[in-house]
C-alpha cells in the first residue's frame, strides 16, 4: 500500500487501432489512488480493449497512459505494469479442479512471489476474506461467494496497487455480493484503487465514479449521483398502466410528442417528458390508463439514455 | 398477495408442489412451492446454483423430480404435459446456434425443424425481425453477433412456431444495459398475447418488471408476489435487501448451502 501522489492511473488521448477499425478513440481520464471508478458500456464499446492497455497487455496506438506511476511505453514498462495491477474476473480466475491451496500456489508461483513473502501475503487475505474453509478444499466445493472471494484474494497476492474487477459479483447471492463490497471499499480506504466494470447498474451505484463509453468514446464521466442530475435535469416518471395497454399504443407513445425517452421497466415504463406543457398534455390525454409517480432515475435510465441519446 | 388487477386464467398455468430433486451431491431442489398464473410474467430470481434452472428443466420434465408434484392446467382445465409440450419453449442459459449459420438461416432451419407452413413463417419471421431490429443483419452469422444479438436470435428461435409457454434460462445475462430493457420490451409484446412467461435470473433488479416474483434460494421459495408490494410488505428498499433479511430468517438447521 503505498498511495502515489498522482493519479493511479491517467489516460491522455488514448487510441487503439485494429486495422482501420478504431476500437478506442481519443479516451481521457484520471483515477486517483484509494477511488473506485466504474467502467461502463455497451458490449463493444472498447470497455476491453481499454483495460488491457491499462493492465499493460496491449501497447496503445496513440495517446499517453500512466499506470501506477508507470508510463507505458514499451513491452518493459508493460511488465512493471503487471507487477502493480491485479485483475480479476468473473470467468475465469480459479481452476476449479484444484484445491485453494494449490491455486494460490500457483498464482504466486506465476508472479515469482518470494515464499516466506507469499505465506505472509496468504494469511493476510485469509484474514480479510475471513476464509474458515480448509485449504484443501477443492475450488469447484466453494459457495460461489465464497470462491468470488478466493478469487479477489488471488488477484491481490501480489499486493498491487491497482485491483481490476470485471463482472465481479455476477452470480453471487445478495448476501456475498453486500460482503464482497464492503471488502472492496476497506480495501479503497486503504488506498488501492478499484477499477470496475459490471453490467449490474444496481452494482455500479456504489462507485465513486462511473465513466461511461460508447464506440470507443468517453461519453460521461461523473459521481453516480452527477450523472443522474445530468443526464435527467426534468422529472422522470414512472408510468402503470391501470389497464392492458396493447404494444401498438405504447409505440405510439414512443413518439417525440409527449417525450423525449419512453423505455418499457418490465410492465412499466420510464418517461422523461419532453416539457412541463407536453406533460400536462400527456396526463390530459392519458391519466386515465396510467398511474404516474415521480422516480429517482436509476444509473441503467442514465446509461440508456445517455448512449441512445448519442445514437439519434 | 393481491390478485385484483391480474386478468382471468386463461391459457396455461402450472403449479408446483413440494419439488424435490438431488444431483449429485446436491439437493438442487430441497421442497420448492410454486403457482405459475396464465399469462403471467413470472421471475424466477435467486443467485447461481439457487436451483433456477433445475426447476426449468423439471417443469419440461427433461428432469424427474426425486418426489413432489407438478400439475399443468390449459384454460383451468388438468392437462397432461405431453399435451403441452409442443406449445412449450424453452431458452437455455448456453444456447447451442450454429457460429456459421447466419441468422436468416437459423430461421429456416427452425422452420424446417417445426414444420411450420410457409405463410405463417414469413408473417412471422418477418414481424420477430422487426421487433428484435435484427432485420439489418440477417445476413451476419450468429458467431459474429454481440452477445445481446445472440440472446436475441436464441428467443426468435424459440418464439417462430408461437409458444404459449415460454421458459427463459437467464436469457439477459452479460447482456449490456441497453440490449436488456431491448428484451424485456420484447417481452411486454409477449405478455401482451397472453403467454405464461417464467423468466429466470440473477439480476435482482429484474424481479421488479416482473408481474409476479418467486425468490429462490438453496432449491426453496424465499418469497413470493407482486414484487412491488413484496417490498412494502417486508420493509425493504429492494430485492438485495429482501434476500440477505429472508435468508437469515431461514438460516438454522438448513443454513443456505450454495
Amino acid at each position: 500500500m503505498q498511495p502515489t501522489l498522482n493519479a493511479a492511473v491517467s489516460v491522455t488521448e488514448l487510441g487503439v487501432d485494429f486495422g482501420n477499425f478504431k476500437a478506442v478513440n481519443q479516451v481521457s481520464f484520471s483515477v486517483a489512488p484509494g477511488e473506485i471508478f466504474g467502467f461502463l458500456g455497451a458490449n463493444g464499446a472498447g470497455k476491453t480493449t481499454t483495460i488491457r492497455v491499462l493492465c499493460g497487455l496491449l501497447i496503445p496506438t496513440r495517446g499517453t497512459v500512466t499506470v501506477a506511476g508507470i508510463p507505458y511505453l514499451s513491452e518493459e514498462s508493460a511488465d512493471r505494469i503487471k507487477e502493480k495491477v491485479g485483475y480479476m474476473s468473473q470467468k475465469f480466475t480459479l481452476y476449479n479442479d484444484l484445491t485453494v491451496a494449490e491455486n494460490l500456489n500457483f498464482t504466486a508461483s506465476l508472479r515469482k512471489l518470494e515464499r516466506t513473502y507469499y505465506l505472509k501475503r496468504k494469511k493476510e487475505l485469509f484474514d480479510f476474506i475471513t476464509f474458515d474453509k480448509p485449504e484443501s478444499t477443492m475450488v469447484k466445493d466453494l459457495p460461489g461467494g465464497m470462491k468470488q472471494q478466493v478469487s479477489l484474494a488471488a488477484s491481490m497476492l501480489h499486493n498491487p496497487e491497482i485491483i481490476f474487477l470485471d463482472e465481479p459479483t455476477a452470480g453471487v447471492t445478495s448476501a456475498a455480493r453486500e460482503k464482497f463490497w464492503s471488502l472492496i471499499k476497506s480495501l479503497a480506504k486503504n488506498g488501492k484503487t478499484i477499477f470496475v466494470t459490471s453490467h449490474y447498474m444496481d452494482e455500479v451505484e456504489q462507485c465513486d465514479r462511473i465513466a461511461l463509453m460508447r464506440s470507443g468514446e468517453l461519453i460521461a464521466l461523473d459521481s453516480p449521483k452527477g450523472l443522474k442530475e445530468s443526464t435527467f435535469p426534468h422529472p422522470l416518471y414512472e408510468l402503470t398502466p391501470k389497464r392492458k395497454i396493447p404494444y401498438s399504443e405504447i409505440e405510439a407513445l414512443r413518439s417525440p410528442d409527449y417525450f423525449d425517452s419512453f423505455q418499457a421497466y418490465g410492465l412499466r415504463f420510464h418517461a422523461s417528458p419532453r416539457t412541463a406543457q407536453s406533460w400536462n398534455e400527456f396526463l390530459m390525454r392519458y391519466s386515465e390508463d396510467f398511474d404516474s409517480q415521480i422516480i429517482q432515475p436509476t444509473l441503467e435510465d442514465v446509461f440508456i439514455r445517455l448512449v441512445e441519446g448519442q445514437n439519434r | 398477495m393481491n390478485h385484483q388487477n391480474l386478468p382471468h386464467p386463461q391459457g396455461v398455468g402450472i403449479a408446483v408442489q413440494d419439488l424435490k430433486k438431488r444431483l449429485g451431491p446436491n439437493q438442487a431442489l430441497d421442497g420448492v412451492t410454486l403457482n405459475f398464473q396464465a399469462g403471467l410474467m413470472h421471475g424466477l430470481i435467486g443467485p447461481e446454483g439457487a436451483g433456477k434452472t433445475t426447476l426449468l428443466r423439471t417443469l419440461l420434465q427433461l428432469l424427474k423430480p426425486n418426489s413432489g408434484t407438478i400439475l399443468y392446467e390449459d384454460e383451468g382445465k388438468a392437462t397432461p404435459f405431453t399435451d403441452l409440450r409442443p406449445s412449450i419453449a424453452y431458452m437455455p442459459q448456453q444456447q447451442s446456434l450454429y457460429a456459421d449459420l447466419s441468422i436468416g438461416e437459423h430461421l429456416e432451419f427452425f422452420k424446417e425443424l417445426y414444420s411450420i407452413p410457409e405463410a405463417e413463417y414469413q408473417q412471422k419471421s418477418e414481424e420477430l425481425l422487426k421487433i428484435t431490429r435484427l432485420d439489418k443483419f440477417i445476413d451476419r452469422p450468429a458467431g459474429n453477433l454481440s452477445g445481446g444479438m445472440y440472446k436475441k436470435l436464441g428467443l426468435m428461435c424459440s418464439l417462430l412456431r408461437s409458444p404459449r409457454v415460454l421458459l427463459l434460462d437467464e436469457p439477459t445475462n452479460g447482456v449490456d444495459p441497453i440490449s436488456r430493457r431491448e428484451f424485456w420490451d420484447l417481452l411486454y409484446r409477449l405478455a401482451d398475447q397472453k403467454i405464461l412467461i417464467i423468466i429466470a435470473t440473477a439480476y435482482l433488479d429484474e424481479a421488479e418488471r416482473c408481474a409476479q416474483v418467486h425468490l429462490i434460494e438453496s432449491g426453496r421459495t424465499l418469497a413470493e408476489g407482486e414484487p412491488r408490494e413484496l417490498l412494502k410488505l417486508e420493509g425493504v428498499p429492494n430485492f438485495d435487501a429482501l434476500f440477505i433479511a429472508r435468508s437469515k430468517r431461514k438460516e438454522g438447521p438448513h443454513a443456505t448451502h450454495t
